[in-house]
């Protein structure tokens, strides 16, 4: 690692002016992502601005169906919290699958939007839910703020405060890990609103990242069943292949998970 | 027994350390002065170095010095060397090409060391790393064995045309042909052995410090045998000689072989320190294992198993290509000759048996000896063959093996190896009871109702250990023998010391070798204190690998007792004025047998050192060593049975049982024993299912340098084992122990393997069986 200096926001225009104090400063929540990366010297801050203590950004509110989670919410609190896991089981299931209890219990939900990594799980969730990302200047839909590998609309210096969301009627998260970083090699976010339009995102699949898959959408809305999903042909073209699965595999795990996330919604 | 002593399942004495964070380990060492080291590293698999411009590193903040390979030949510094010479079928030594600790005209993999920075810290030699600018003329790289043996392939040393090392033979080649051709059934496979970093805890390290005053050497170092790692830098590397250069493995963090060689690191080390005048540290970090530890395995044979008309087996011709990587590693040549081909009898009466292997350069990282070394190989082979056979046999499995089961011994195979006892049946029939293999067929129908594909396998392994004769492995062209040391000091309050020459690095040591003089004299575990790892303490020895310790090492120590036991019978006699043949050694009192007379074992010890009263002519002190060489190898063998789910949606697998009935004849520590059984099986396992080492084939770049891409064994990959044993003593020891370290990681890859192609009707599937790979042959065996 090279060398840095840590300071700790005490809100979030104290963590904008920090950062903006320095050409090379970042944001760290959890610092799961952004710490190893810069052990490895792949990334050299000069400046680490800690967002961990922002008070407007932790916490999980549920008012009615309307969820709010503050952006340094854990994994593990996501996890957890009796509220969300009555309103949205599905999320809490998520996070609950996220790495492991360390990871849980450092990494936040906003560390893990605004990296975008294309395998991992929150993305899909944030997708599928038509979540909105508030940031400190704006509210970004989720449908315009994830927009490729490691890529978001986020701004330089723009800081994701919380993300909110309507509770749908059904949702149902399945994973299949990659088996070396556990990672999602393939996973499927579903979800069905109370007007029964129905949103299907996938994660660790797609070879721009996180994405929602029509033809599966338009079978589920037309008929909300494992067998529905089963039935959905799923193009291989845009998919990822590397050393853990070709994109004919993952093409095949799409399908699987989604017919067990329509099980488990 | 008595409570501690022989075949007590004692609680490990060194586990407080270890589980309090308080072991020593070599990058806990932290002496006066000292400063740090970094290497740079090639980023090529293969190419020429133009120029090294070290000036701006020199400039950096912290850095003390820049050092290169020609500074390291101006100053004599050998090249590394393969210690086991094996000769072609044409006659030809083995083409070994030099390997500098430092490269200077040729870097032939990624992570080939081409400079050292030392600087005040860790960050600040690191940084000089990157400021040192080397410019590489790229060359084109071959990472395949089978692929370097081709024509028109990158060459990498002068010294191996072809980049063939060797192209060596074992066995009677015309009696097997003639076999096979009167075959009334011959199996033909073609055979993997996947690549595998063997991924120790504790990385590798080394702490150099020269003594200008003295110009003498101390070394800390990850080491599995740090006498052979004196001796080699000093003989082969130039170091300096014996008398001046102390080697300490102080705690160590595991090895699983890849800690036996001697690497570039300890040797630029001791240099370095020299060359700046302060002591050197260097730590690799987790990319560097990946990079520069010995890779293990990485075969790729072809074989033909010949059946008769009763289903005996008459013949295997075995062809194996080896990588090697990009140079010879310490022992690297004896890994898939005479720790490999000398196994392919397995424990079936083969009446002749020729197998070919041919070593192989590649732009990798070097391939040595990791947990198994070459009896994995043999072992997978052998069993993946026969399982094989039986189903195009249509025979059971267990009933071929039966069939061809070695029943008496001393037996001598085909390719070497002389059997002295097992019991191969008992071991199967425990396995088998364990296993409830009668009740497989409903609880395959069971899982077939929920949707899973359930399969069953088994394997018999045999494996030769308590490495080695050394008269037998010299003439079979080892550089060394390989015979242990043992030294028992009985201190003047009767408590003991015991220095070994083998090393513990996760094994026990302290706990087992310990068991022995409690079980002897009857003195409490924790007045016995052993001693290894330091060249200054610990008599020459030979270290800790292929399961040595126990057979050779504990047959030292064994040897040693009895000379000390036989003085103190002495001294007791003479202070009882009783005769000697009539003392007996029982819970820490030396007795005359039949009376009440006695002396405690304090007070014996005390007599020998205060010498007032000895028997005449006697030397005072209580203090015997004793080496020893075994006559034979012991033949640890027997039968694993593995049960597999297989999700065909998703070609993921589940273990849901293991059973390991293992023959390692007597248990010093069954608790310690069954220990080394799970953990070989755990990386077995990550053989069979999970782990690879997968270099880019164009560029040579190694892209499984992260726990991100290579997948080890977590605790929720493995099932919980039932594990048993069955008990022939082995009668080439005293204690007639066999050796248990390895057997694990043996016989579980086919198991597995056997027990996955069983469920998905598919024997077309190579290690690791990824859900990937196995979803894939699931479905190419339904289509
Ligand atoms: C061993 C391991 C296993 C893991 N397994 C999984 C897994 O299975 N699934 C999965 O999804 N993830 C996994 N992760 C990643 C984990 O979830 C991380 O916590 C997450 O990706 C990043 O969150 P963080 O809070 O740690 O962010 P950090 O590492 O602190 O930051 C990541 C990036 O986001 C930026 N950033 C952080 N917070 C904000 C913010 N509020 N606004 C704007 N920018 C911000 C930072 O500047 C940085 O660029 C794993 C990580 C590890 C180490």
């Amino acid at each position: 690692m090279y060398a840095t200096s840590y300071h700790r926001a005490s809100s979030v225009a104290d963590a904008v002016k920090l950062q903006s104090a320095s050409d090379e400063a970042k944001y760290v929540s959890g610092g799961m992502t952004l710490i190893p990366t810069m052990k490895q010297r792949l990334a050299a801050p000069s400046d680490l601005v800690d967002l961990r203590h922002v008070a407007e950004m932790k916490g999980i509110s549920v008012n009615g169906s309307r969820v709010r989670i503050g952006a340094a919410t854990t994994h593990y609190e996501v996890s957890s919290s009796a509220e969300l896991k009555a309103a949205c089981p599905a999320i809490s299931h998520l996070a609950a699958h996220i790495g492991d209890p360390h990871v849980r219990h450092m990494g936040t939900i906003g560390g893990s939007i605004a990296n975008n990594d294309p395998a991992a799980d929150y993305p899909s969730a944030m997708l599928a839910l038509g979540a909105t990302i508030i940031t400190n200047t704006r509210e970004i839909s989720a449908g315009d703020f994830f927009t490729g590998l490691f890529e978001t609309a986020l701004e330089e210096g723009e800081i994701v405060v919380a993300v909110t969301f309507d509770a749908p009627a059904k949702a149902g998260y399945s994973k299949f890990p990659n088996p070396a970083s556990r990672y999602a090699m393939a996973g499927v976010f579903v979800t069905k609103a109370g007007d029964g339009s129905v949103r299907v995102a996938v994660t660790g699949a797609g070879s721009n990242g996180v994405f929602r898959h029509a033809g599966l959408e338009a079978a589920l809305a037309a008929n909300w069943s494992a067998d529905a999903a089963a039935g959905v042909d799923i193009d291989a073209t845009d998919l990822l292949s590397d050393l853990h699965g070709s994109a004919e595999y993952r093409a095949n795990l799409v399908k699987v998970m989604a017919k067990r996330a329509v099980a488990a919604a | 027994m008595g409570v501690e002593g022989i075949g007590a399942r004692v609680a490990r004495k060194e586990d407080k350390r270890f589980l309090m964070g308080q072991g020593k380990y070599t990058d806990d060492m932290f002496v006066p002065g000292m400063r740090y080291a970094a290497f740079v590293r090639s980023p090529h698999a293969h190419a020429k170095i133009r120029s090294i411009d070290t000036s701006a590193a020199e400039e950096m903040p912290g850095v003390i010095g820049v050092l290169n390979g020609k500074q390291m030949l101006d100053d004599g510094i050998g090249n590394l060397i393969c210690g086991w010479m094996i000769h072609s079928k044409d006659g030809s030594p083995m083409k070994m090409g030099a390997w500098r600790p430092l490269a200077h005209d040729t870097v032939r993999y990624v992570g080939d060391a081409v400079a050292v920075v030392v600087a005040d810290t860790m960050g600040e030699a690191r940084d000089g790393a990157e400021a040192v600018v080397v410019d590489y003329d790229v060359l084109p790289a071959v990472t395949d064995a089978v692929k370097a043996l081709g024509t028109g392939q990158p060459q990498l040393h002068p010294e191996a045309p072809g980049n063939l090392i060797y192209d060596w033979e074992i066995g009677d080649g015309a009696a097997t042909d003639a076999a096979i051709a009167a075959a009334a059934h011959v199996t033909e496979m073609k055979i993997v052995n996947n690549r595998l970093a063997p991924n120790p805890m504790e990385p590798r390290a080394a702490l150099g410090i020269y003594d200008s005053a003295e110009d003498h050497y101390t070394c800390y170092t990850t080491s599995q045998n740090p006498h052979v790692a004196r001796l080699v830098m000093s003989a082969f590397y130039n170091v300096a000689p014996e008398n001046k250069l102390r080697v300490i493995a102080p705690d160590v963090g595991g090895g699983f072989g890849s800690k036996i060689y001697i690497y570039p690191e300890e040797i630029v080390c001791l240099w370095a320190s020299k060359r700046t005048g302060v002591p050197v540290k260097w730590t690799s970090d987790r990319t560097e294992a990946f990079l520069t530890d010995a890779h293990g395995r990485d075969h790729v044979s072809t074989v033909k198993m010949a059946f008769d008309a009763n289903n005996r087996v008459t013949a295997l011709k075995v062809d194996t290509i080896a990588n090697f990587g990009a140079y010879m590693s310490l022992f690297s040549s004896a890994v898939p000759t005479y720790l490999y081909a000398t196994l392919l009898s397995g424990q079936y009466n083969f009446p002749a048996i020729h197998a070919n292997v041919r070593a192989v350069y590649t732009n990798t990282v070097a391939v040595d000896a990791y947990r198994g070394a070459g009896r994995p190989e043999a072992t997978y082979l052998l069993e993946r063959t026969m399982e094989t056979a039986a189903r195009e046999l249509g025979v059971s499995p267990a009933e071929l093996r039966r069939i061809n089961f070695i029943r008496s011994f001393p037996h001598q195979t085909p390719v070497i190896m002389n059997y002295d006892a097992g019991d191969y049946e008992a071991s199967l029939e425990a396995a088998m009871a364990a296993a409830d293999w009668a009740g497989f067929p409903a609880r395959k129908a069971e899982a077939a109702g929920r949707g899973m594909k359930r399969g069953i396998g088994m394997s018999c392994y045999i494996e030769a250990c308590g490495i080695a004769p050394s008269a037998a492995v010299g003439s079979l062209g080892a550089g060394v023998g390989l015979w242990e040391s043992a030294e028992v000091r009985v201190n003047a309050v009767g408590t003991v010391e015991v220095l070994t020459g083998s090393h513990s690095h996760g094994q026990g040591h302290e706990t087992t070798f310990a068991q022995l003089v409690a079980d002897r004299f009857g003195v409490p575990l924790d007045s016995v204190s052993i001693v290894h790892g330091d060249t200054d303490k610990v008599q020459m020895g030979m270290g800790t690998y292929g399961s040595r310790s126990g057979a050779v090492g504990m047959s030292a120590v064994v040897k040693a007792l009895d000379k000390v036991e036989a003085k103190a019978k002495k001294i007791a006699a003479h202070l009882m004025e009783a005769d000697e043949s009539d003392i007996v050694i029982e819970n820490g009192a030396l007795k005359v047998a039949g009376t009440d007379k006695s002396v405690p074992w304090f007070q014996m010890a005390l007599a020998a050192y205060t010498a007032h009263n000895l028997p005449s002519g006697m030397e005072p002190g209580l203090k015997e060593g004793a080496f020893y060489d075994p006559a034979n190898f012991t033949f640890p063998a027997g039968c694993y049975i593995a049960e597999v789910e297989i999700d065909p949606e998703t070609g993921k697998t589940k273990i849901v049982q293991f059973v390991a009935a293992d023959d390692f004849g007597n248990i010093i520590n069954p608790m310690i024993v069954e220990g080394q059984v799970h953990g070989g099986i755990a990386q077995g396992i990550g053989q069979a299912l999970l782990e690879g080492v997968h270099y880019d084939p164009e560029t040579g770049q190694l892209l499984t340098a992260s726990y991100m891409d290579y997948t080890m064994p977590r605790a929720d990959d493995l099932p919980s084992f039932q594990v048993s044993h069955q008990v022939t003593p082995c009668p080439n020891n005293p204690l007639g122990i066999k050796g248990c370290g390895e057997a694990g990681a043996i016989g579980s890859p086919p198991a597995l393997m056997n027990a996955i192609t069983d469920a998905i009707g598919n024997n077309d599937l190579t290690m690791p069986a990824t859900p990937q790979k196995v979803w894939a042959a699931a479905r190419a065996a339904t289509n």
